[in-house]
């Protein structure tokens, strides 16, 4: 492996800034640098707002008195380009929200900037965070920092990049059906998908509202506790926000792990990639060593979970999508033409294939005759696989799995292909579906292929996942943190992060 | 309208008709592509059907409550002005989007 833990963090970066050892200029200097040398390669940018970003750093220098205490001080953030932000173009990476420049700010970025964070632009994702590859933007893909030619993940597949070669030391995300988690495991970063209702979404464009929830992307589980202070918490913006009181999660790494019990679905790992599963078992037996008591523990049907994800999430963007007809905002494909015409014309021109294939998927399940085989039936299916975790959480702390079946593939690989594309998502969509907190964070690296060069070139990254009870977002970074100083993954930084 | 065929894959005027209630006007690649994908994705989805779900009800959300309700007091809101910002056709002084002719 190249690179080292030269690499700051979130936390060594906002301690300098507020020490004063470091000025927010010269951080956000150094940040927007990198992404520039990084860019031609990487793509994990649709916008980088040098001047902005530059002016707010200069704000905070001059007025450091106020910023001593701030969370977030200085600290440089990239935000996925469908989260809105006031004056800054957002895209969703859709040619559809073509010149959409937002009139406010989502909830999540106004409480960074509160934090004292410094947004530099907005990443790349698939297209209104659909996919599993990044390949759905309509401004191409976001090359893996590790290996140019594979996917970094998706949707939040710029986010991920970015932090990955230390572009910045945090990123936002959002998080459907794995689109913060599977990214930072094929990037080799942490990510955090809060409990549904943690964190606002206010100002999220919508794909799928009972399952969509905006999260943090960092180097290390404390940097994503940090984060996560900064933006979970109640919003009169959403009503599905939680008044649940947030807790100090930066605190609540303590490195204690003796006692806890952590669930492991045996049964659902057959077809797990090689690699993985080797890695996976190493890390539970990380866990372990720390006094962790290993669990078997069923859920029966996890299986579906893949079928209910797609039928639940292409039914709610159908309709959430239904909002984009050329006239509010974005793109119109006008001409001499009725209403309707240009309803279906700017569609079809606006929209990209995966989202024309979901929207007509959405369309279908819901409509009459097939309401109840379908969307009924799923929502019935979303309820049991609810209660196996209810009943699981009664014997364990978390429940532990590989995040991705499979090491990132290579770009191109399975775009032809929908249903392999989904199948995917096997471990991340049912804590979506059961509205709970899951958290990836790396565990280790493929074997480097034959004949690929020097030690460890050629290695792909692996996460681990723990998924932990509704608001307990705390024990699930307690734990994280433990296995993360134990084994120190993160401080491995992929070869472009060098240059 | 749509029925039958539901998981062998769709005829090109279901797609057609789907695509009706989606606003969507797709190419005739698009709708042979999109007949046989479907087809595939649902029947896979099938596996549902096998499941008893007798009795089990619906999760459509997992909102909790408590967040659900605020003071009914008057906020400010995005101006006008703001709200035709983005438009891509507006009669602003009239503050009011424009659309192509819908009466005949």
């Amino acid at each position: 492996m190249t690179g080292g833990s030269a690499s700051p963090t979130l936390r060594e970066l906002r301690d300098a800034v507020r020490s004063g050892a470091r000025s927010a200029v010269e951080v956000c200097r150094e940040s927007l640098a990198r992404i520039e040398a990084a860019e031609p390669s990487l793509h994990a940018f649709n916008t980088v707002v040098a001047d902005r970003a530059l002016a707010r750093a200069e704000a905070i220098d001059r007025d450091r008195d106020r910023w001593r205490d701030a969370p977030l001080a200085g600290v440089p953030v990239a935000v996925k380009d469908n989260l809105c932000t006031r004056g800054v173009r957002t895209t969703a990476s859709s040619r559809i929200l073509d010149g959409f420049v937002p009139p406010y700010d989502a909830t999540v970025v106004e409480r960074l900037e509160r934090a004292g964070a410094i947004v530099v632009g907005k990443t790349n994702c698939d297209e209104f965070a659909m996919g599993s590859s990044n390949e759905n933007s309509a401004f191409g893909p976001v090359h893996n920092p590790w290996a140019l030619d594979r996917t970094p993940g998706g949707t939040s597949g710029g986010s991920a990049a970015s932090v990955a070669a230390r572009l910045t030391p945090l990123a936002l995300g959002s998080d459907t059906g794995g689109s913060i988690r599977q990214p930072a495991a094929f990037c080799g970063i942490v990510g955090l998908k809060p409990t549904y209702g943690r964190v606002s979404r206010y100002g999220l464009i919508a794909h799928a509202s009972s399952l969509d929830q905006v999260g943090p992307l960092a180097l290390t589980v404390g940097d994503a506790a940090i984060a996560l202070g900064a933006i979970a918490g109640a919003d009169s913006c959403d009503a599905t926000s939680a008044r649940e009181p947030v807790a100090d999660y930066a605190a609540a790494l303590t490195g204690e792990v003796r006692g806890a019990r952590i669930g492991v679905p045996s049964r659902l790992l057959d077809g797990v990639d090689a690699d993985v599963a080797r890695a996976f078992r190493a890390a539970l037996d990380v866990l372990a060593a720390r006094g962790a008591a290993l669990v078997d523990v069923d859920l029966p049907h996890a299986r579906y979970a893949i079928p209910v994800y797609y039928l639940v999430s292409t039914a709610e963007a159908s309709s959430n999508l239904a909002r984009y007809d050329g006239v509010r905002y974005g793109l119109r494909v006008s001409g001499d033409q009725d209403l309707r015409t240009m309803y279906a014309r700017t569609r079809e021109r606006g929209f990209g294939p995966e989202v024309k294939r979901r929207i007509m998927l959405g369309t279908y399940v819901l409509s009459a005759g097939y309401y109840d085989a379908y969307y009924l039936k799923a929502q019935q299916v979303r309820t049991l696989i609810l209660r196996d975790y209810d009943r699981a959480f009664e014997r364990v702390d978390a429940v532990a799995m590989p995040t991705s079946p499979t090491p990132p593939f290579k770009l191109g690989e399975r775009i032809t292909d929908p249903l392999q594309m989904y199948l995917g998502d096997v471990f991340t969509v049912s804590a979506n579906l059961a509205g709970l907190p899951a958290i990836s964070v790396p565990c280790g690296f493929t074997s480097p292929k034959p004949g690929a060069g020097p030690a460890g070139e050629g290695a792909l990254p692996i996460g681990l996942q723990l998924t932990g009870r509704r608001f307990d977002e705390a024990t699930l970074l307690r734990l994280a943190d433990a296995y993360e100083s134990d084994t120190s993954w993160w401080t491995q930084a992929p070869p472009i992060a060098a240059r | 309208m749509l029925a039958s065929g539901m998981a062998d894959g769709f005829t090109r005027a279901q797609v057609e008709a789907i695509a009706a209630l989606a606003n969507l006007e797709l190419d005739p690649a698009e709708t042979e592509l999109f007949a046989r994908q479907l087809g595939e994705i649902l029947a896979y989805a099938d596996a549902v059907q096998q499941i008893d779900t007798t009795g089990v009800p619906p999760t459509a959300h997992l909102a909790a409550r408590d967040g659900a309700e605020r003071p009914d007091v008057c906020r400010p809101c995005l101006d006008r002005e703001a709200a035709l910002a983005n438009a891509p056709d507006a009669a602003r002084e009239a503050g009011l989007f424009r659309v192509p002719r819908v009466i005949g």
